[in-house]
């Protein structure tokens, strides 16, 4: 594999592309899942609790 | 060893006779490298290493003698038993070196304006009284905001006592102190001239050593957590004090000359020694000053405002998009230089996409007083938070802006950076810090409010008017410089000899000199309020008689 700055900027034109599109899709699901609603809306008080 | 309680017998932690045995020798060391020193300020240096670590054997050995035989409970009463000692520390320690670091701006604002003011001295050139502002007012005010709001809300969003029973202390004291042998390094003379990493080698360890500390502290206090989630204000301290490690480890490589002198040689050379520069400078902007001050944001603004975080998912979105995209965009300010052009785009294409996370963070913030929009009428609190958002809102938008290439060519080098500089700086992080601040201060003392709500209205007040003065005298004063510098005569001369610019800047310069003065005489007030508050506030406690501070609540 040459290491020139096409195979570089290649690679991060494509997988480097990919990569943040994927860990962006991740936390969208993470975040936005319905099943985690009630979860994060408690999180949402916590700074709101007393001991 | 804090079970033996049926018979009280007191022994050493592990920690506090290792800890006193390793300052021991480090009292040693420094006192040999004193004496071997190769210049009278590396001496000084060493002796204040000495100095300080016999102290710290003293301050072990005698808190031991003090202390009972066993150490604090973690709960008491089924409650978590907070350690706020060290968070007291770290709120006083930043009144003090804000003001500090406010004035020593002020007076280089004036030095522009009137170089006469440097006195003729050494000790007091722009060239050396510009890191100690700079250092001073970030890593100094700003950074001991962050040990002490960290401390604080890592213990109350986990519901446990801080990890650690010296160490805690040694953060605090021992980032104090760093933040002595940097600052007077710089009126020595001793810098490794790297913008915002101008300590030496030695300071640059000593560090090292403290914030790796203050990382296991705080992600021991997380693991010991009674809330199964971490509260989103953690994450954001979690990614400030790690990416804050691997930046100040990047940037530092040094090699120093020896072990008995201050100057060290880096170990990257040429362009990319300046691209590691400003991959650690604009990351000490993205994690320090904004990572740091937004988990302030998520704890402070709710708490205050008593409503929940807008919108807990857009937290999260915030927070993952905002580290991913920060850690990029460092070569936007190195454009038009040896960097080669693809990393030049590249940092201005994450930096315009932080647009993104920026904004999202800052409606998140200003929205989670939807429901409490009245309590800006009568919270000045409330009121300087909710204007630091909105500044984090406006800085972020400039930002980006800026580090297009072609506006770029127009603003770098000039006073335009300056400007916005100073709007994040004062606007956003002063700000949230201010907030912060007035929120802990009754909180950490027990006390049922701040001494005068007046006072913070007066103080929020004044230095809005400074920032307005000091980022609009900026912002002309920026476009101005650039608009000259650039400036061809018909037969395709430069229009303006470089002295005539410099003559132009003056009626702002002292413009921003008297916005700067504005904002160290509110500092002033809050540390008055702060100093009120603490010695003649009222107690929460109401069942203790008044007369518990009688002297001091007859003087108003």
């Amino acid at each position: 594999m040459p290491a020139t700055y096409k195979f570089f900027a290649e690679f991060a034109q494509t997988w480097g592309l990919l990569y943040f599109v994927a860990v962006f899709l991740a936390v969208l699901i993470y975040a936005l899942a319905p099943s985690r609603k009630n979860r994060f809306d408690a999180a949402a008080r916590m700074p709101l609790q007393e001991d | 060893m804090a079970y033996a309680a049926a018979a009280p017998h007191k022994s050493m932690t592990l920690g506090e006779a290792g800890s006193a045995i390793a300052f021991a020798a480090l009292a040693l060391l420094s006192i040999i490298i004193a004496a071997k020193a190769y210049t009278p300020e590396y001496a000084f240096h060493a002796y204040l290493f000495a100095a300080g670590s016999v102290a710290a054997v003293f301050a072990i050995v005698n808190r031991y003698y003090e202390r009972p035989a066993e150490l604090p409970p973690l709960t008491i009463d089924g409650k978590p038993n907070y350690n706020m000692g060290p968070v007291k520390f770290g709120t006083i320690a930043s009144v003090f070196w804000g003001i500090a670091g406010f004035t020593i701006g002020l007076l280089i604002a004036l030095q522009l304006a009137f170089p006469a003011l440097n006195f003729d001295t050494a000790w007091l050139s722009f060239g050396r009284m510009r890191p100690l502002h700079t250092s001073a007012v970030i890593f100094a005010f700003g950074g001991n905001v962050l040990i002490a709001s960290s401390f604080y809300v890592v213990q109350r969003t986990c519901r446990a006592r801080l990890v650690g029973d010296l160490t805690p202390w040694f953060v605090v004291l021992g980032y104090n102190f760093f933040i002595v042998i940097a600052g007077t390094g710089y009126l020595l003379g001793i810098t490794q001239g790297k913008e915002y990493a101008e300590p030496e080698w030695y300071a640059d360890l000593w560090l090292t050593v403290v914030w790796v500390a203050y990382f296991l502290v705080f992600l021991g206090t997380i693991m010991r957590r009674k809330e199964q989630h971490i509260y989103v204000a953690n994450w954001f301290y979690i990614a400030f004090i790690l990416t804050i490690a691997v930046l100040h480890l990047g940037n530092n490589a040094t090699i120093p000359v020896s072990i008995f002198s201050p100057k060290s040689y880096i170990v990257w050379s040429g362009v990319q020694d300046a691209l590691v520069q400003w991959w650690y400078g604009h990351n000490a902007v993205g994690f320090f000053l904004t990572a740091g001050f937004l988990a302030i944001m998520y704890y402070f603004i709710p708490k205050r405002a008593e409503r929940p975080v807008y919108s807990y998912r857009l937290s999260i979105i915030h927070f993952w998009a905002l580290i991913f995209l920060y850690i990029w965009a460092g070569p936007h300010h190195l454009h038009y230089t040896a960097l080669p052009d693809w990393a030049q785009t590249l940092g201005m294409t994450f930096s315009i996409m932080l647009w993104m996370p920026s904004w999202g963070g800052m409606i998140n913030g200003l929205m989670t007083l939807s429901g409490a929009w009245d309590k800006l009428r009568t919270d000045p609190v409330l009121r300087m938070m909710v204007v630091s958002v909105a500044f984090y809102g406006m800085s972020t938008f400039e930002g980006p802006l800026m580090s297009v290439k072609a506006v770029n060519s127009l603003s770098h080098y000039t006073d335009w950076t300056i400007g916005h500089v100073h709007s994040g700086a004062l606007g956003w992080v002063a700000y949230i810090s201010f907030g912060a601040l007035y929120c802990l201060v009754p909180w950490l003392w027990n006390k049922e409010r701040l001494y005068s709500m007046k006072a913070v209205s007066w103080h929020f007040w004044i230095s809005t008017l400074g920032i307005v003065l000091y980022i609009s005298s900026m912002w002309v004063a920026g476009i101005l410089q650039g608009l000259m510098w650039r400036a061809y005569t018909a037969l395709g001369f430069l229009e303006y000899s470089f002295i005539e610019t410099v003559e132009a800047m003056h009626p702002f310069y002292v413009i921003r000199a008297l916005g700067g003065a504005l904002f160290v005489a509110g500092s002033l007030i809050m540390a008055w309020n702060v100093w009120k508050t603490i010695t003649a506030g009222e107690d929460v406690r109401e069942q203790l008689p008044q007369a518990t501070q009688p002297v001091l609540v007859a003087a108003e």
